[in-house]
């Protein structure tokens, strides 16, 4: 069974005094396996922000049903619980972090849960040590970088043990070493600890990484599937003002003028190789698609 | 003669405490009357300390910004004028608002120069048309508008001063694909206009790569390199070494290069295609796809 399970949700924000409101999910169904990582792209209005934020009961559906590891979201008496296991990392690290020393910051959430002090130490050290923070542990949150700041963000709730992780565009306000460190961080979170991962984010070449990609547009799901699957529908992408990874471009722009390169294409060294072959000086075979 | 330019500057923040720390060093470097210019260098290279000098907020440790040829400190009580000659957009600037109406926030800037009600709000006018702020909106309260609008107001009011060199501080951070491209298109399209001096500070490769004419990499304080945007992303490996990247379509004509293709490490998608369809292979069309 899915681990996460969005059955026919609608969404309404309420726009003005007269309860006049504007649909912003158009009935979307969605499930996400354990373990999984989902990268969840679309352009702003597109409905993924607020889809996002019914995974931890953040928002509620205004129909249909949102289910956390069977857990209805709608039971109010089972918020706690969902959002024990499902954590939010959002854009701006200095809105997350509270505390004036990096570790008081991270055992904030297990404290709230009402954890022993021994086990929340033994929990504080573990997050840290898995953000490869621990060394900073006596540090003032402020004089972190970006990128150390949300590493420190995501402890914060890894330190609460969930089983899923929902990041908002974490790394949209980082300088490119950040945005690595972050996705790193989390990659590894998802493959050793097995955490699931829903990650929104506006960089092509973050998504290229995921199991699956969820593409959103007007508030329904426009088209999903694995990285390599999404990605070779430039047009259909494009003609909704989406990007697709520039590697991912060069290739079909000269496949379409008609030269013999594949439509799998998704990073800079598949590109590199797709594109060889065809170079007038070398005798290598065409690319076959991995 | 460059429009500002700084010599030999330091900043360094808590002089002569514990705390001491030098995040500009020894800088020297030239902007060209309008030209655009990119900065780029990862968190703690010094950018923004440097932007922060530019424009008089704060004072050089040693050293000298001059505007005009003229250093902005000679008289400090002058430096409010030195403000508007350089403005500066922030990162997240709508979180700046604070008026009545668009209109009025935009006014703000040209109010403050000492300009009557009708100049403001002409310039003001002007400034929306820049950024593609619709004339309806300017009479509805700024926290009325959509993220994207409040950032083209934000910027707009900036604008509306008509400074001689506009300095954006990661102007479009948060913004999505498509918003960006318009905010980026509309700046670009003030410089050509207008002929003023555009300064971009971005992480964004791919839009430093798009619009700027020459860039300027920080690293740990200092200026490490300051030439044509073509040159300066052709040296991608030792930008790499700076926690820096290049824009992806760089990255893999760079790789093509250092395997002994003869190709050029250009910026775009666009320029890659031209570069490489003289080199491919005719005859290799692929059929029945």
């Amino acid at each position: 069974m899915d681990y996460l399970t969005c059955d026919q949700v609608k969404f309404s924000y309420e726009t003005g005094e007269n309860g006049e409101s504007r649909e912003v999910l158009h009935g979307v169904s969605l499930g996400i396996r354990k373990g999984e990582f989902v990268a969840l792209l679309g352009h702003n209005g597109s409905g993924k922000s607020t889809l996002a934020k019914h995974f931890n009961a953040m928002l509620l559906p205004s129909s249909g049903k949102v289910y956390v590891d069977g857990l209805d979201t709608m039971d109010e008496s089972l918020k706690i619980e969902i959002r024990r296991r499902v954590g939010l990392v959002l854009q701006n690290p200095d809105n997350q972090l509270i505390a004036s020393v990096v570790e008081e910051d991270v055992a904030f959430g297990p404290e709230n849960l009402g954890i022993a002090p021994p086990e929340i130490r033994r929990r504080v050290d573990d997050a840290l040590k898995a953000v490869e923070m621990y060394d900073y542990r006596l540090n003032a949150p402020y004089k972190l970088s970006g990128g150390q700041k949300q590493r420190v963000a995501i402890a914060g709730i890894i330190a609460m043990q969930p089983d899923c992780i929902v990041l908002d565009e974490p790394t949209a306000m980082l300088d490119p070493r950040g945005r690595t460190e972050v996705l790193d961080t989390i990659h590894k979170l998802n493959r050793e600890k097995g955490i699931t991962i829903v990650l929104i984010t506006h960089y092509m070449d973050e998504a290229v990484g995921a199991d699956r990609v969820v593409v959103m547009d007007d508030g329904k799901i426009l088209t999903q599937g694995t990285p390599r699957e999404v990605f070779s529908q430039v047009q259909l992408l494009k003609d909704h003002q989406l990007d697709v990874p520039q590697a991912t471009e060069l290739v079909w722009r000269l496949r379409s003028e008609g030269y013999d390169l594949p439509d799998c294409v998704l990073d800079i060294g598949e590109c590199v190789d797709a594109l060889e072959p065809l170079l007038k000086s070398s005798s290598g075979d065409s690319y076959v698609c991995p | 003669m460059f429009v500002l330019e700084t010599k030999d500057l330091t900043y360094t923040y808590g002089a002569g405490t514990p705390f001491q720390k030098t995040a500009v060093d020894h800088v020297s470097f030239g902007i060209e009357k309008g030209e655009f210019l990119g900065i780029i260098g990862h968190t703690g290279s010094g950018k923004s300390t440097l932007i922060q000098t530019l424009n008089g907020l704060l004072r050089p440790t040693s050293g000298s910004v001059l505007l005009k040829g003229k250093d902005i400190w000679a008289e400090p009580k002058k430096i409010r004028s030195v403000r508007f000659q350089v403005g500066m957009v922030f990162q997240y600037p709508e979180h700046q608002l604070f008026e009545e109406t668009v209109l009025k926030d935009i006014c703000f800037g040209p109010g403050n120069m000492g300009l009557g009600t009708e100049e403001s709000e002409a310039r003001a006018r002007q400034a929306a048309k820049f950024v593609g702020l619709d004339e309806d909106l300017l009479n509805q309260s700024p926290f009325e508008l959509s993220g994207g609008q409040k950032r083209r107001a934000a910027i707009a009011g900036v604008i509306a001063m008509d400074p001689d060199v506009l300095i954006l501080d990661e102007p479009t951070a948060g913004l999505d694909p498509q918003g960006r491209d318009r905010l980026l298109e509309q700046i670009s399209q003030y410089h050509k206009v207008r002929g003023s001096t555009v300064v971009l500070v971005s992480h964004s490769m791919e839009d430093i790569a798009r619009y700027a004419d020459r860039v300027l990499v920080m690293n740990k304080g200092k200026a490490v390199m300051l030439d044509t945007t073509e040159r300066v992303f052709a040296r991608g490996r030792e930008l790499e070494g700076m926690g820096l990247r290049v824009p992806q379509i760089t990255s893999i004509l760079l790789y093509l290069q250092e395997k002994g293709y003869p190709v050029h490490p250009v910026l775009t998608v666009d320029e890659a295609v031209e570069e490489l369809r003289p080199l491919l292979k005719k005859g290799r069309v692929r059929h029945g796809s």
